[in-house]
């Protein structure tokens, strides 16, 4: 029955149907009457103190609701936002913790930072509103150069809570058993690389929408967000104080998210809070300008690493040094995405016995940087992938093999890395093989000859990427100083005529889960797909659960479902055995159907599930009548998913163009529910990766401190015809400890694609003698790359 | 956006009186430019005046040695029009690589060069073909009309009715487009007709402007080897993220060298 639509088939995507045909709900879509609309006005300066605000005249304005100021929400003693884990220095000490007030008290610190908040009865009004608003501003300098973050002298963000904008300065690895490596080693290859910002873009922009009902006293907040049960924690627990069972969050549909749509930002607390002193519902959507100024940007690292090696090319030690911008303030999750999201990957998949790594965080006058498709695990990828081809490269060996004589070897799993984790599965080699074979490596030397005499410079980059994710243990996560558990919850809850709707607390922004968590059930209950419903997104409805980040929703989320079915199943057998009159230990569960071995007895799950609910002839004494089970999944290891992408690009070295001509990306996934659904997963991040590499750049005028990059029209989206058609390859290791088998595939792509692409830059100029091009590698910097090297050898 | 009045006349006349009588009056043709303007709250018009609905302002025709294409047409009537490609091709060329199929399907002639964006693409079709830009009040040659940043020959009131283009013997328009945008970060137009050779490059300055060395050579010998020693300097181009002035110097050399290749195909 389930052949086409279970584990392993290509089902469609479900809720294609109404994306597509502008069906979905978003919160801009909500009809809610007597709504008021909310609009904010932001801080033109990177950094200045505020002297006063006059909102007189704009009060008068037509249309005006009310208006609220930094000083309104002091005055109401609303906390402010927070960062939701705490990474201890080197020393032990906590990191730094400046105040994030929910909106600028009597300093603004990066351009987009909130000053005010307009409620109107219309978008324009409030508009209008805004710039009869009167801001007496007293500017003072900023920083907005991260390498520069350190230096005496540099403007501090926060000078009395974060003194010299340091945030933390952290470490792990022993660092005098690394230096002792270094001194032995025949080779150390070196590299000072950024890692380049970006906007994270989501198609539809961050929106917010409250209502209060004042006879309850509740609040519901539609906003959003990946993970609503956390956003309503965050905002009852520390900034709001609404109790809990008092707010109701709703996440309905949001057109992705990629991280930026997880933390707690200011807007939301603002018209969730504004909701009730107004006294009618306040509506609040990004402008595109906005999503470019105030969502949280990703990455942003500046890195100096050593890889030593021994004459035989076997990876020593890895040393690395990196500044990771945090912004004005700290974002929800901000600070561990360049600790234990970053540092704690850096052994990839090599067998490197000693790594030390020191992470310093900076504040800057930016936006907020947090965490970001991939969050770190790119960061680290890139580190690695990298200096493994630049190793290669000064040693002349085969890039590939160089990989290949230090993976770890199979037989070593579970393998414990220098930093912390423990690898549960992997089978590296005939990845590497497989994207080999697909990638045609043997003709390439050919292909390259045949673009040269086209006047272009073809090169070929590997990237051997591993990645941990599926968050995680609660218990590791705890101990490393995350604030909240990371299990995941699941309910099934059957109706009296038999479909039923699964409730999960992770949330699809984008990631299919309706189509995949359906396929799950339908295949482990032996019931038709049409008749399942998947529910998520809503406090009211679905059980407490963390949402959808860190490639979590199968492992951990559909780890739950399956947990949650088993109870079903053995409910069922109770009630069959029942109406069967047989022994429950003789019952068994075959595609939907109670049967009695050896006999041929059998009652179908439905019946099971109609005496359940009428239980007219049902084991009352014993059972409690319905069929509704609740499960909580509490994973005892990350997944590890691992890979190998091969890029092959082609360079004009006239203008600088880089096109991506061929990509290969081979993964190990473990299990795979719907292929189609994965493949989806590592285009969209493949071209997310491409984009890093060569397009995507968020940069900030050093001297105003003003966004440069702050629309389309400076920020280079990857487009369609900027990626040719990937060749994809599968290699599966099940993972040993969840019962799918399933690691994580939502973030691969774009945790892989970077190294590849700037490896096989890299590869294509090396006959001009160039050893780094900058990322992004864009057509500009290409050139200027191009020109340099051609200096230095005519000197 | 502020609010406004707006206006749908039926013909030039009508057009020009309602924009002489008012405060401040703009017209509006495909509304590519002027709507995303109003939107970020850029210009505050007492009146929006839209030629959309006046029919004499669309449309291209043949006249003896000319191409003449109303104001109001747009750019993808231009790319797909018989009458350009048979006798301009790069015209309808440089048309289809304008934005996207939407704008394309809104944006027009006239107000794109009414516009005079400095990395817009037609202007360097019109220097490079010398073409005649006709007004409700006259005419303006190419070279007196494109004056600088945003700058145009245009009074206050005057609109663009239609531009005449020559055809050609030899033409092509490479772009180097800006990689976020794809509006023309250096755009060079190559034309040989009966007037002579000119070279007209968009996107790299302030303003379109000419390379009267490159247009010497290539009129003694129309190969890109002709100019391939000519450099432009880098002094009065644009620098922004995405090109320094020299890289931009650099990139109309280049794309000089293959609109020349290509006319020559
Ligand atoms: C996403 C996007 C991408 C684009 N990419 C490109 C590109 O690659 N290359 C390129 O060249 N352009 C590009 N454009 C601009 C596009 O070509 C516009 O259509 C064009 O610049 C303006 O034409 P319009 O008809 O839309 O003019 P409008 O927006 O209606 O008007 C523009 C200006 O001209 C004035 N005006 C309009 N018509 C007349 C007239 N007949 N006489 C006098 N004044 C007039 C208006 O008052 C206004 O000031 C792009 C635009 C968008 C939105």
């Amino acid at each position: 029955m389930t052949a086409e639509t279970g584990i392993g088939a290509r089902v469609k995507r479900k809720e294609d149907q109404r994306f597509l045909t502008g069906t979905g709900r978003y919160v801009d879509d909500l009809p809610l009457a007597r709504a008021t609309y909310a609009y904010f006005l932001r801080s033109p300066h990177a950094h200045a103190k505020i002297k006063s605000i006059d909102v007189s005249a704009a009060k008068s304005m037509p249309g005006v609701v009310e208006i609220f100021t930094g000083k309104d929400i002091a005055d109401a003693k609303v906390g402010g936002l927070i960062c939701g884990w705490v990474v201890k220095d080197k020393h032990g000490e906590p990191h730094k913790s400046p105040p994030h007030p929910v909106m600028a008290l009597d300093t603004v610190r990066y351009v987009g930072d909130t000053v005010a908040m307009v409620v109107a009865n219309s978008h324009d009004e409030a508009k209008d509103a805004a710039e009869a608003i009167h801001v007496d501003y007293d500017v003072k300098p900023a920083n907005v150069d991260l390498a520069r973050a350190f230096d005496k002298g540099v403007p501090e963000v926060h000078a009395a809570e974060a003194p010299g904008n340091l945030i933390y300065d952290w470490e792990i690895g022993v660092k005098a058993d690394v230096e002792a490596a270094f001194a032995k080693a025949a080779h150390v290859t070196k590299m000072d690389i950024v890692n380049n910002r970006l906007i994270p873009n989501a198609m539809e922009p961050r929106a917010a929408a409250a209502e209060y009902d004042k006879g309850t006293g509740n609040y519901t907040l539609w906003s959003t967000s990946q993970n609503p049960h956390v956003l309503r924690l965050i905002l009852s627990a520390f900034v709001l104080g609404i109790p809990e069972h008092k707010l109701r969050v709703i996440a309905p549909d949001v057109g992705g998210g990629f991280g930026s749509k997880i933390f707690c930002y200011n807007e939301e607390t603002m018209v969730c809070w504004a909701s009730s002193r107004v006294g009618r519902p306040i509506k609040w959507t990004a402008e595109r300008a906005e999503s470019f100024m105030t969502d949280a940007h990703g990455r942003d690292h500046v890195t100096h690493a050593e890889l030593a090696l021994d004459k035989d090319h076997k990876f020593l030690a890895l040393k690395v040094e990196t500044i990771a911008n945090m912004g004005a303030y700290l974002s929800t999750f901000s600070t561990a995405v360049p600790t234990y999201l970053y540092a704690t990957l850096l052994a990839g998949q090599y067998t490197t016995p000693l790594i030390y790594a020191n992470v310093k965080a900076a504040l800057t006058h930016t936006a907020p940087v947090d965490a970001y498709r991939g969050a770190g695990r790119p960061e680290a990828t890139f580190v690695i992938e990298t200096i493994v081809s630049k190793a290669a490269a000064e040693l002349k060996v085969d890039t590939a093999e160089l990989r290949r004589k230090n993976f770890i070897p199979t037989e070593a799993f579970p393998y414990q890395t220098p930093v912390a984790l423990q690898y549960d599965s992997g089978n590296y080699p005939p990845i590497i093989d497989e994207a080999i074979k697909i990638a045609d490596y043997k003709g390439f030397e050919g292909r390259r000859a045949e673009a040269k005499s086209r006047g272009k410079l073809r090169g070929i980059g590997f990237s051997s990427y591993i990645e941990a994710c599926g968050l995680g243990p609660s218990r590791v996560i705890g101990q490393l100083g995350g604030g909240v558990g990371q299990w995941e919850s699941a309910q099934i809850k059957f109706n009296p005529t038999g479909n039923v709707q699964v409730l999960t607390g992770a949330h699809s922004h984008g990631q299919s889960h309706e189509t995949t968590f359906a396929q799950l059930v339908s295949d482990k209950l032996g019931i038709p797909i049409e008749t399942v419903e998947v529910v998520h997104g809503d406090t009211a409805t679905t059980p407490f659960g963390m949402g959808s980040y860190g490639s979590r929703s199968l492992a951990v989320g559909g780890s739950a479902i399956m947990k949650a079915a088993d109870k079903i199943i053995a409910k069922g057998k109770k009630i069959a055995a029942h109406l069967m009159e047989a022994s429950v230990a003789d019952v068994v569960f075959e595609n939907g159907n109670f049967k009695v071995a050896g006999t041929d007895k059998n009652v179908p799950l439905g019946a099971a599930v109609f005496a359940a609910y009428v239980p007219h002839n049902y084991p009352l004494e014993e059972l409690e009548p319905g069929m509704d089970e609740n499960a909580f999944y509490d994973p005892s290891n990350f997944v590890y998913p691992a890979g190998t992408q091969i890029c092959e690009v082609e360079i004009d070295p006239d203008t600088g163009v880089v096109e991506v001509v061929n990509h290969t990306a081979v993964d190990d996934f473990g299990n795979i529910i719907n292929p189609m659904v994965v493949e989806g997963q590592v285009h969209g991040g493949i071209v997310q990766g491409v984009g890093q590499a060569l397009l995507e750049n968020a940069v900030y005028d050093k001297e105003t401190g003003q966004l440069l990059s702050g629309s389309y029209m400076d920020y280079t989206m990857p487009r369609a015809d900027d990626v040719p058609s990937f060749k994809l390859g599968n290699k599966i290791t099940p993972c040993p400890h969840n019962p799918l088998g399933v690691k994580g595939c939502g973030e691969a792509g774009a945790i892989a694609a970077p190294a590849a692409v700037m490896n096989a830059v890299h590869d294509a100029l090396a006959p001009l003698g160039v050893t780094h091009v900058p990322m992004p590698a864009t057509p500009l910097s290409v050139w200027q790359t191009i020109q340099g090297a051609q200096r230095k050898a005519a000197e | 956006m502020y609010d406004f009045a707006y206006h749908r006349p039926k013909s030039v006349a009508d057009a020009v009186a309602l924009l002489k009588g008012k405060e401040e009056a703009r017209p509006m043709s495909g509304g590519m430019t002027l709507i995303p303007t109003l939107k970020q709250r850029l210009a505050r018009p007492s009146d929006i005046v839209d030629l959309g609905a006046i029919k004499e302002l669309a449309g291209i025709k043949v006249e003896g040695n000319n191409v003449v294409i109303g104001g109001m047409t747009k750019h993808g009537d231009v790319a797909t029009s018989a009458d350009v490609k048979a006798n301009i091709p790069a015209l309808a060329s440089l048309a289809g690589h304008i934005g996207d199929p939407a704008v394309r399907n809104r944006g027009t002639m006239g107000g794109s060069v009414a516009n005079n964006d400095p990395a817009a693409d037609y202007p360097a079709a019109v220097v490079a073909l010398n073409a005649t830009i006709t007004t409700n009040t006259g005419k303006h040659t190419a070279d007196d009309f494109f004056k600088g940043l945003f700058e145009t020959a245009l009074s206050e009131g005057e609109l663009i009715t239609s531009i005449s283009f020559p055809k050609v013997e030899k033409a092509a328009y490479i772009k180097f487009p800006n990689p976020a945008s794809r509006y023309a970060m250096v755009g060079v137009f190559v034309a040989k007709t009966a007037g002579g050779v000119r070279v007209a490059v968009t996107g790299a300055g302030p303003c379109v402007f000419r390379v009267k060395a490159m247009e010497d050579a290539l009129a003694k010998n129309f190969t890109s080897a002709a100019i391939k020693d000519i450099k432009v300097p880098a002094d009065d181009l644009n620098s922004d993220i995405h090109g320094s002035a020299e890289y931009r110097a650099h990139l109309v050399g280049v794309m000089a060298r293959r609109a020349v290749d290509a006319a020559n195909k």
